[in-house]
């Protein structure tokens, strides 16, 4: 009996895993669609694409927004509030940012003349990057949402989970994101 | 002392404070009482309320085409008073009719198997069964059914708009669907149905996560994942499926949405209508049947495996028996759980597959009838020798293991690739999937909602009228879709709205009549039983026991008419199975008794 009472208690947190299982779906959600691509890639008139240079830098701005929200995480374990708060709003800029430079390199395909007209890679590319940009904007209401409690919420519990499912979200979107890229260069640019 | 409030402690503090504060005296406003609750057991109300009001506009609309059916040249002017042009000089038209069989199906599947069916039991049975306060996210939860309201709202309103609501059928294949100039479901209509289908989508997810996590970390203590109710187990491969199958849905319906409004081609190549040579080019229709049905089988499961477990359960409390077999029904709902992700592509054995990846399809598929087998095995040992006690959910509980039996057998036929050839589109395939998942489904349901309503309301329905319920619905559902395998074997297709201009389909217009007249008693029966249902809420006889099915679940150990928070106290802790029939002598052991010395294993 012990045993089960203590497994109990050493139990990930439930928000936690609320996260861990809707990350699944998603996971599935872009699995369908880079499973249709990927049968669409084998077929005859297949436009590829190239990937405009934007999109490197993007990576790079989502990559450093992971870093400040895990440090944003251990600034609000160790009770540091003010720096807490400058990397929260830090990785909230660095999302907005990401979210512009997808737009910027939608507009640098839109002007190659690779429009919804179609069904090559390209049109792929606004639906799976399109989405995953709507994720990120998720992530970003959730961070303004946050830091907006930094600042005017009067905190009693200092629980870390609030912030510690945020970031677990955040990192995925990052991870999903170079996944994707890859995803498109491997395949979808030849 | 304290030791069962200890686990929950991994639960927020926050949560703790919110439950104590519900115990007893704490005031409600009628809102957040009855509204927007975050109480489980009213938001499964919730969800069997809305349910059954979607069933009874599903229902109609079978009744209403099967009019067509039965009586394809007599005009029913009453019809026309109604329905306007929809139904011009007491006819129903064609667009009307194929609006009628598209939304009565995804009003049915969706609407009330799934939310009607796995929204209610897993919300109210979860958090029962294993002991908890409320589901690990009460917020969200609140959420899940407010977004399938939308949902609701969003599907009705596409009833009411002049061009009609979708009306490709429910798997919504392109190019039909894809095309608004292709027919005139496929304009507004179609759109408002992708809308309330990404919004059910989203409902069914925010539930989904929660009874995962509820189920995984919210456990009473003792109550090992061996000594849950199978129900809770079904519920929970019920939730796996639902998270891991509508996202690909809503992937496959996004794409659609863009080919319908922003030009793209995913699904469409080379089409002409109306005279009209479209500019789509490399498209493929294939590719929308691999995501559609990539949700599509796992959603029979989905629908199916609630009204499993909730069989497993009564059949086991109503013959004084211990389940048979606990373990292999807990192995064969996880190999169906598994199956269920691999056998997709049986939807589309005359879509130009290969033959031999086919051919792995319909091993595959067959795979499914030895965990089904077992299940059935398994209920019927469970019968064996009981002491069976013939209330109306243990008569809907052995309906359904008949329907599942029948159901299940016109499967194996199906699931050949080669005899699908001539079987496809037919009537055979409209009885099969009726009886074995719609029907069957519906028994568990009622089944469940007879068991379970002392616990919802503290009165019982009346039984009565359960038994007229029962022995109507068993007889009329085989009258109606018996005949429909013969129709289908003599290649009558289906979705057809008049036979008789082919002298080849025309050879059952009796059968057909009879089809008819029996869906309309059948109807009038459910209406009898949303009376007896809704009477019962308010004038029922009321329970005056805590236990009165003499039951071993944790929702027996409650207080009649249990408020948020479930338990008064402590919650109790688990010492055994939920199983515990007819042992050492005595009728039934609680879950929440501990072992006793002399106690003999089970």
């Amino acid at each position: 009996m012990d045993i089960v009472s203590n497994q109990q208690r050493n139990r990930i947190h439930p928000h936690k895993f609320i996260m861990w299982v809707s990350i699944g779906s998603i996971v599935m959600m872009f699995a369908g669609l880079t499973s249709a691509f990927i049968v669409k890639s084998n077929q005859t008139n297949w436009i590829p694409v190239t990937i405009p240079k934007v999109f490197w830098l993007s990576t790079a701005v989502i990559i450093i927004s992971s870093l400040t929200i895990q440090l944003a995480l251990r600034s609000f374990k160790q009770r540091e509030m003010n720096r807490y708060r400058i990397l929260i709003g830090v990785t909230l800029l660095l999302g907005v940012a990401f979210v512009v430079m997808q737009w910027l390199g939608f507009g640098d395909l839109w002007s190659q003349k690779i429009t919804f007209k179609g069904s090559g890679a390209g049109q792929f590319l606004y639906v799976i990057f399109g989405l995953h940009a709507i994720h990120v904007t998720g992530g970003i209401v959730a961070l303004v949402v946050m830091f907006g409690k930094a600042f005017f919420g009067n905190m009693k519990l200092y629980s870390s989970i609030p912030v510690e499912v945020a970031a677990i979200y955040w990192h995925f979107v990052d991870l999903l994101w170079i996944y994707l890229l890859l995803f498109f260069i491997v395949i979808g640019g030849r | 002392m304290s030791e069962a409030m200890n686990i929950h402690s991994g639960l927020a503090t926050a949560h703790a404070a919110h439950h104590d504060g519900h115990h007893g005296h704490h005031k409600q406003s009628f809102v957040s009482k009855y509204i927007f609750s975050q109480d489980h057991k009213t938001i499964a109300k919730q969800f069997l309320i809305t349910g059954i009001v979607w069933a009874i506009i599903g229902g109609l609309f079978s009744v209403l085409f099967r009019l067509q059916l039965g009586y394809p040249d007599q005009s029913f002017p009453i019809l026309e008073t109604f329905f306007g042009n929809w139904a011009k000089g007491g006819q129903i038209q064609p667009e009307f009719y194929y609006a009628l069989i598209t939304m009565h199906g995804t009003v049915l599947v969706f609407f009330v198997l799934t939310a009607g069916l796995s929204g209610t039991f897993a919300n109210f049975l979860i958090p029962l069964q294993i002991g908890a306060r409320d589901m690990a996210a009460p917020f969200l939860n609140m959420l899940s059914y407010w977004f399938f309201f939308l949902a609701s709202v969003v599907m009705i309103s596409s009833l009411f708009i002049s061009t009609g609501p979708a009306s490709g059928g429910w798997t919504v294949y392109p190019p039909l669907s894809a095309l608004g100039q292709a027919s005139s479901g496929s304009k507004l209509g179609m759109d408002l149905w992708i809308v309330s289908m990404a919004l059910f989508v989203v409902s069914s997810l925010l539930g989904g996560l929660n009874y995962i996590t509820t189920i995984l970390n919210q456990r009473t203590k003792g109550m090992s994942m061996t000594r849950l109710p199978l129900t809770v187990w079904a519920l929970f491969f019920t939730a796996v499926l639902g998270v891991l199958s509508f996202p690909v849905l809503l992937s496959g319906l996004i794409l659609l949405l863009f080919d319908r409004n922003l030009g793209t081609s995913f699904y469409l190549s080379d089409i002409v209508v109306n005279g009209e040579i479209l500019p789509n080019e490399g498209g493929s229709a294939i590719l929308f049947q691999h995501l559609f049905w990539f949700l599509g089988h796992p959603e029979v499961y989905i629908i199916l495996l609630p009204a499993m477990g909730m069989v497993s359960e009564i059949l086991s409390v109503n013959s004084r028996k211990p389940i048979f077999g606990y373990m292999a029904m807990l192995g064969s709902l996880f190999a169906i759980t598994i199956l269920a992700f691999l056998v997709w592509a049986h939807h589309m054995f005359v879509t130009g597959l290969n033959p031999f990846l086919g051919s792995i399809f319909v091993l595959l598929t067959l795979l499914i009838a030895v965990p089904s087998a077992i299940k059935v095995f398994n209920w019927l040992t469970t019968l064996w020798r009981g002491n069976i006690r013939f209330v109306p959910s243990t008569l809907f509980a052995i309906g359904f293991v008949s329907l599942f039996i029948s159901g299940g057998l016109t499967g194996i036929f199906l699931g050949n690739s080669t005899i699908d050839i001539h079987l496809h589109d037919t009537m055979f395939v409209v009885a099969h999937f009726h009886i074995v998942m719609g029907v069957a489904s519906f028994f568990g349901m009622f089944a469940g909602v007879y068991h379970w309503f002392p616990k919802m309301f503290g009165r019982y329905m009346n039984s009565t009228l359960g038994y007229i319920h029962f022995w109507v619905t068993m007889i009329g559902s085989y009258l109606i879709f018996w005949p429909m395998h013969y129709q289908g074997l003599a290649g009558i297709p289906r979705r057809y709205l008049d036979k008789r201009g082919w002298v080849s389909f025309n050879d059952f217009p009796e059968l057909d009549k009879m089809i008819t007249i029996v869906s309309i008693i059948v109807f009038a029966v459910q209406l009898m039983f949303v009376f007896n249902y809704i009477y019962s809420i308010f004038k029922g006889r009321k329970v005056t026991t805590q236990n009165p099915w003499g039951a071993n679940t944790l929702e027996w150990t409650t207080p009649i008419r249990p408020g948020h928070g479930n338990w008064d106290g402590e919650i109790p802790e688990v010492h055994r199975w939920a199983y515990d029939y007819a042992k050492d002598g005595r009728e039934f052991i609680p879950q929440t008794e501990p072992i006793g010395e002399n106690e003999s294993k089970h």
